[in-house]
């Protein structure tokens, strides 16, 4: 497989390249990869009050965080700009169960359906990006990790609380998608 | 203001109790540059790639998921045999997390999982939806944000 400039990396190519940011955020400055606590030093920049857990020097220990998490930002404007695929090409299982939940559009990174301004203002767009963002929140600082956090940095340091945790992310992934999403879905 | 290098529990990202240099501020930005950028290319960043995952429809995602811990595991092993050091010359070291009940980790986990599916993003890849011009995605970081803020509220009295 060839890496031609206007489609996905190849798994292969992705994955090393992204598991390379746990070595280069040590080597850097003695840093661990992890996004979400981000969301926690943002929290503690802009609106601490009385709360223990957003008492601290979020410049001494987040500030470096969230310079990366800006760059994550360019870094998508970047690629949406120069060479990433607009359409994601999902295997036709997938597409198949889709359509036949009710789907109808498959252009665009992520469902015009379920995440546009105009579906923000159905019960299906509600809970999809607000209520979805909001367990994103509360479940990655309940769980101290995310994504990068616990199934990266803590799975390849061989940490078990790491494991419980990715063990959660996925059956809390499979509930969502076999007993919620329909649902919504099927409301279109 | 408590001292940051007692930070009650050590979060992923939280960092080492070391002091970050500002000089290499712009460092940390090109990294993140170069994160959202990988996030974009490999697609992990899209809702159809989290359904043909979690209905196990493709390797893709495990593929990509699986060889990007294999590869961390492989530098934190060889740079923990070769004591190798950081740029700033300090011995590299990831604080350990505590276990304690386990609770916090498997509800914790949970409540994210399902978050991810709905949102079809973890927080990496929301910002970079924001960067890559999908601007709802700023409705769920906002709420993220208000997520993670009452989990801080309700802190003491949630099960660790």
């Amino acid at each position: 497989m060839t890496i031609a400039c206007d489609a996905e990396w190849p798994w292969y190519v992705a994955g090393p390249l992204i598991g390379l940011f746990v070595p280069a955020l040590l080597i850097a400055g003695n840093k661990v990869f992890g996004i979400s606590s981000n969301l926690r030093h943002l929290c503690a920049a802009i609106a601490p009050c009385k709360v223990k857990h957003f008492r601290y020097d979020w410049k001494q220990s987040g500030l470096w965080n969230l310079v990366f998490l800006s760059g994550v930002l360019v870094g998508g404007f970047l690629a949406a700009h120069l060479g990433a695929s607009q359409t994601i090409s999902i295997s036709p299982a997938t597409r198949e169960l889709l359509i036949h939940q009710g789907f109808h559009d498959f252009s665009g990174v992520a469902p015009g359906e379920l995440f546009s301004w105009h579906a923000l203002l159905t019960l299906r767009g509600f809970i999809s990006i607000v209520v979805g963002g909001f367990l994103v929140g509360f479940g990655t600082a309940y769980a101290g990790g995310c994504t990068s956090g616990h199934a990266i940095s803590g799975l390849a340091n061989l940490q078990l609380p790491s494991l419980i945790a990715v063990l959660g992310f996925f059956a809390g992934g499979l509930f969502a998608t076999y007993f919620i999403l329909p649902h919504l879905i099927g409301a279109l | 203001m408590t001292n940051p290098s007692v930070l009650e529990d050590q979060e992923c990202g939280a960092g080492s109790a070391a002091k970050t240099r500002k000089v290499f501020l712009p460092l940390y930005l090109l990294q993140g540059v170069a994160f959202g950028y990988v996030l974009m290319r490999s697609e992990v960043i899209s809702w159809f790639r989290i359904q043909e995952m979690f209905h196990f429809q493709s390797f893709r995602m495990y593929g990509i998921i699986g060889s990007a811990v294999a590869t961390a595991a492989l530098s934190i092993a060889l740079i923990k045999r070769t004591g190798m050091k950081s740029i700033d010359g300090e011995k590299i070291s990831i604080p350990a997390k505590h276990l304690g009940s386990g609770i916090r980790y498997a509800a914790g986990g949970i409540l994210f999982g399902l978050g991810w599916a709905l949102t079809g993003a973890c927080p990496g890849p929301l910002f970079a939806l924001i960067g890559a011009g999908v601007s709802v995605s700023i409705i769920t970081a906002a709420s993220a944000l208000a997520g993670t803020w009452l989990y801080g509220w309700l802190r003491p009295l949630l099960p660790h």
